[in-house]
């Protein structure tokens, strides 16, 4: 059987674009002072937002940010055919404790970092392959949870060394529906696990970096199309030394992607001002970037053209307390309008 | 760049592009803060000594005190910001053990307080306690092995 | 009171400390292995007898670093294998280590119930 849909070895070019029909994302008070702070929904005052835990709170800032993108769509949350999320936390808590009471049949996917582009190929999937009209798509991080699960306790004095990345705490959530007037995804290449043998958990942007440069380049191959085709390439979280890494690379294999490139993390936050050392990191960086800035540049037709590319780091404190080094992976999809 | 082909190469590779920590910086506030704490504690040492308590006793209370204190300044959040500014200078005194205790204690204390703090209390002390208790037994029996004379006490 | 003892002490404590940072930035090593690390240390040079002559020199600045609570260990099984014996081994550490020990504990318990954690804000 030929797969219509597949171009080259891993891409796939989807037959009707789907649609964003909206997004909305929200995030804590650290992302607050950072850069981008005018292009998110909602910043929180505090990380704990009357919750309990911060597990809490990372759950309902996934239930806010799912139930905001469903309000500003329009489309009846009992219209909505499946909603698709995930985290970074252990079984996946936050997104299924924060979408219990949605009604709406539930998907919980796991990419570490890259969990929110994994959840939109799927979505257009679904949608292109007419199992569904609309879908919704989340991710989210917290960064006290994700301390607490994969670092050290938030009141123990140690030192952060410079390669190390700041989880984001935010989501974000976009609606994909059947029609609409865009902008559109049309295309995406879902990447394979690449592991370049970093074991140094502090520099996951190193250990993402060859994932992401694997992905890039069989986009690249797959479709023919150059670096120059997108107005903007934007990575999930390699953060500033992962960033760096993966322009070298890229060059390495013929592809100067300088001067339209870019990361989520590096936007994020203001290196010099917030002590973040190599940038933002986490489920909710690229989601939140994604539908906060991104999406409002793709609206304003500053970008007609943008290849969304998220990173992860498939790793959990077992691994490397094990020793065992750090596979990547990095999902990418075009977005067009 | 030439492209990378082993992963060696990949490491060497990403050393050159990651950034040292400033290790004269980190050096030089170790040094003045681990030094101001142990030299607060000499204080304590003296004025114990002035009012008559014995050397050893005076050692326990100089640690009681300072572990108090970082007990203390951890439970209103400061120690972390302490600790990140002087690394080693306050992570290598007694304060840095307790701080090892109370912040994961106060960390899940949301997991309630038998399996949270009181369980949880030890993640980072805990293996402080079993390599210094376990190693002074061991001690304890090679010096009755080898229960010479020229082996010196302390 | 003795300033010159307080001088040494600084000093003394202050270099202990460069070495752990050192060791920090250098090897990558977790908190947690850098203080299993000292308080090993300390029990190998208080069972030596070693490290006695630098709380002679330094007073705190020798007892107060970790590399201190362990040779107290040491020396507190020492003494109490001379009195007791084979018992002595297994009581002495912790008889002599238990004034920092249950202190740590009992303000940890304590401050855990008083206050919440907060995101560090730098």
């Amino acid at each position: 059987m030929i797969i219509i849909k597949k171009v080259g070895n891993q891409s796939y070019m989807l037959s009707n674009p789907v649609n964003i029909a909206s997004t909305a994302s929200i995030v804590g008070p650290k992302e607050k002072e950072g850069p981008l702070h005018q292009f998110f929904d909602q910043c929180l005052e505090d990380e704990f937002w009357g919750e309990k835990s911060w597990e809490a709170a990372e759950s309902k800032i996934v239930k806010e940010t799912v139930n905001m993108a469903i309000s500003k769509s329009g489309i009846a949350s009992r219209e909505i055919d499946f909603c698709l999320a995930g985290d970074l936390l252990n079984q996946c808590i936050a997104s299924s404790f924060g979408l219990r009471e949605t009604n709406i049949p539930f998907i919980g996917l796991f990419g570490a970092c890259s969990t929110f582009v994994e959840s939109m190929i799927v979505g257009s999937c679904f949608i292109d392959g007419e199992f569904a009209n609309n879908v919704v798509c989340s991710a989210s991080s917290h960064f006290c949870s994700a301390e607490k699960q994969f670092r050290f306790p938030l009141e123990l004095g140690n030192q952060r060394p410079p390669s190390s990345q700041w989880t984001v705490t935010g989501a974000g959530s976009v609606i994909l529906t059947k029609s609409g007037t865009g902008p559109f995804i049309t295309g995406f290449t879902p990447g394979k696990i690449v592991d370049m043998g970093i074991k140094d958990a502090n520099n996951m942007g190193a250990a993402m970096a060859g994932a992401a440069e694997d992905t890039l380049v069989a986009h690249f191959k797959d479709t023919g199309r150059s670096p120059s085709y997108y107005d903007a390439i934007f990575s999930g979280d390699l953060g500033h030394i992962g960033k760096d890494i993966l322009i070298d690379l890229a060059s390495s294999k013929g592809y100067n992607i300088k001067s339209n490139y870019n990361d989520c993390g590096v936007l994020m936050f203001d290196k010099a001002k917030q002590d973040t050392h190599s940038g933002g990191s986490g489920c909710g960086c690229v989601a939140s970037v994604f539908s906060g800035y991104i999406y409002k540049m793709l609206q304003e037709k500053k970008y007609r053209k943008v290849l969304l590319m998220a990173t992860g780091a498939l790793m959990n404190s077992t691994s490397s307390q094990q020793g065992e080094s750090i596979p990547g992976i990095a999902h990418a999809i075009s977005i067009e309008i | 760049m030439k492209p990378i082909q082993s992963k060696e190469e990949y490491q060497t590779y990403v050393d050159q592009k990651t950034p040292n920590s400033p290790i004269i910086k980190n050096c030089f506030n170790a040094f003045w803060v681990g030094g101001l704490i142990c030299a607060i504690g000499q204080i304590i040492f003296e004025i114990c000594k002035m009012r008559g308590i014995d050397e050893t006793n005076s050692y326990t209370i100089v640690s009681m005190i300072l572990v108090f204190c970082s007990a203390f300044l951890t439970g209103l959040n400061i120690f972390n910001k302490i600790g990140k500014f002087a690394g080693a200078g306050s992570l290598i005194p007694i304060t840095g053990f307790a701080n090892s205790i109370v912040s994961p204690a106060m960390e899940y204390k949301s997991e309630g307080y038998v399996m949270g703090v009181g369980a949880k209390m030890f993640t980072v002390a805990g293996p402080v306690l079993v390599y210094g208790i376990s190693s002074s037994i061991i001690i304890g029996i090679i010096y009755i092995i080898f229960n010479t004379q020229n082996l010196i006490l302390v | 009171m003795d300033w010159y003892m307080v001088l040494k002490a600084f000093v003394t404590g202050g270099i202990i400390c460069i070495i752990g940072q050192i060791l920090i930035d250098k090897t990558k090593l977790t908190p947690a292995r850098i203080l299993v690390a000292y308080v090993t240390l300390g029990v190998i040079l208080g069972g030596l007898g070693w490290y006695k002559y630098l709380i002679d020199f330094a007073g705190c600045g020798a007892t107060v670093p970790l590399t201190g609570f362990g040779s107290l260990l040491a020396k507190g099984t020492i003494s109490e294998v001379e009195k007791t014996g084979l018992i002595g081994a297994f009581t002495g550490g912790i008889k002599a280590a238990a004034g920092g020990i249950a202190a740590a504990i009992f303000f940890g318990y304590i401050a855990s119930i008083v206050s919440k954690p907060k995101i560090k804000k730098q």
